[in-house]
């Protein structure tokens, strides 16, 4: 949670660059995706930690209550998704993919809109569900939301579908028909919005209404 | 469906940050037609691969150059010869 004075308000699914400089001069900047709406100077991040990244352990490990960062944000203007947009929204994540589309899902909850939501989420294993407790109990706001969790590697007890990747049966159950023109979102790792985009056009919803989001292998 | 191993490219929202050092307004959202295949797409879906000096778009449809950015300590180069124009969203005004 940062606190940014004069921040100028955000759209869900825009992100913000944090940028390090080293005392030798060497500087490194990545790129976070900004998990909730937009909440006047307080900016808030979801930030993965990779072990052998170069920010992420910084970021997590080392940078503490009021210490300064440098900032460059909100950027991006094409992945996002706007209250005003009408029409069905499809979101599809992969792993942290999430974030953007949680910023998504708040701010449709803060606008207090009924547009219609679907989320499919796909996750190695049920620990690692980001914002467990606000998906698996959604607020009241939440009404019109649908969510599909997909498990690739370890399914709950009981789970009715075994464990893999995402499949084109999660897309019937869990997604929209084309027919319903619905915005859809994707994002995650490289291969994961590959296989999701793939799928999508595949069942024939329009490219121009698949928008993607990709992590690269140079995150940390 | 055949899926390319581990991909080494991240898309063209990474380059919102660094273009935003240099234009007005996002220019992610803007349409760039390529130079080589005329494919017309947003920029946030050119493929962009960080491990060349400085960022490298490619076209999405036939893997030609389209953008390259680097930033040295006192100036950003851009290339856009890749590109045949950007269509800038712009408010009405």
């Amino acid at each position: 949670m940062l606190e940014v004075p004069g921040w100028p308000g955000h759209l869900p699914g825009q992100h913000l660059d944090v940028r390090l400089t080293a005392e030798d001069g060497y500087r490194t900047a990545r790129s976070y995706s900004l998990a909730a709406p937009t909440d006047g100077a307080r900016v808030e991040l979801t930030v993965q930690r990779l072990p052998d990244g170069e920010v992420s352990p910084y970021l997590t490990g080392v940078l503490a209550v009021g210490d300064p960062v440098e900032l460059r944000g909100p950027v991006g203007g094409w992945f996002v998704w706007r209250p005003t947009d009408s029409g069905p929204v499809l979101l599809v994540a992969g792993g942290a993919g999430i974030v953007p589309l949680m910023a998504m899902v708040r701010a449709r909850r803060t606008a207090g809109i009924g547009t219609p939501f679907r989320l499919i989420y796909s996750v190695r294993t049920p620990d690692e569900v980001y914002y467990a407790d606000e998906l698996r109990r959604p607020p009241t706001g939440d009404a019109g939301l649908d969510i599909t969790f997909v498990y690739t590697r370890v399914a709950p007890d009981g789970w009715p579908r075994p464990p893999g990747r995402l499949d084109v049966a999660d897309f019937d159950s869990g997604g929209w028909p084309a027919e319903s023109d619905p915005s859809c979102f994707v994002c995650g790792p490289t291969g994961f919005v590959e296989t999701a985009a793939h799928i999508l056009v595949a069942l024939g919803h329009d490219p121009h209404r698949i928008r993607t989001e990709r992590f690269g292998p140079s995150g940390g | 469906m055949s899926v390319p191993d581990t991909p080494r490219y991240e898309d063209g929202n990474a380059l919102a940050g660094p273009l935003r050092e240099i234009f007005a307004v996002d220019v992610t959202a803007a349409v760039s037609q390529c130079a080589t295949c005329r494919l017309a797409g947003p920029v946030a879906t050119l493929r962009v691969y960080r491990h060349a000096p400085g960022m490298v778009a490619r076209c999405p449809g036939c893997d030609e150059v389209v953008l390259r950015l680097v930033r040295t300590p006192d100036a950003a180069w851009l290339d856009l010869r890749g590109a045949i124009n950007l269509r800038i969203p712009l408010p009405e005004g």
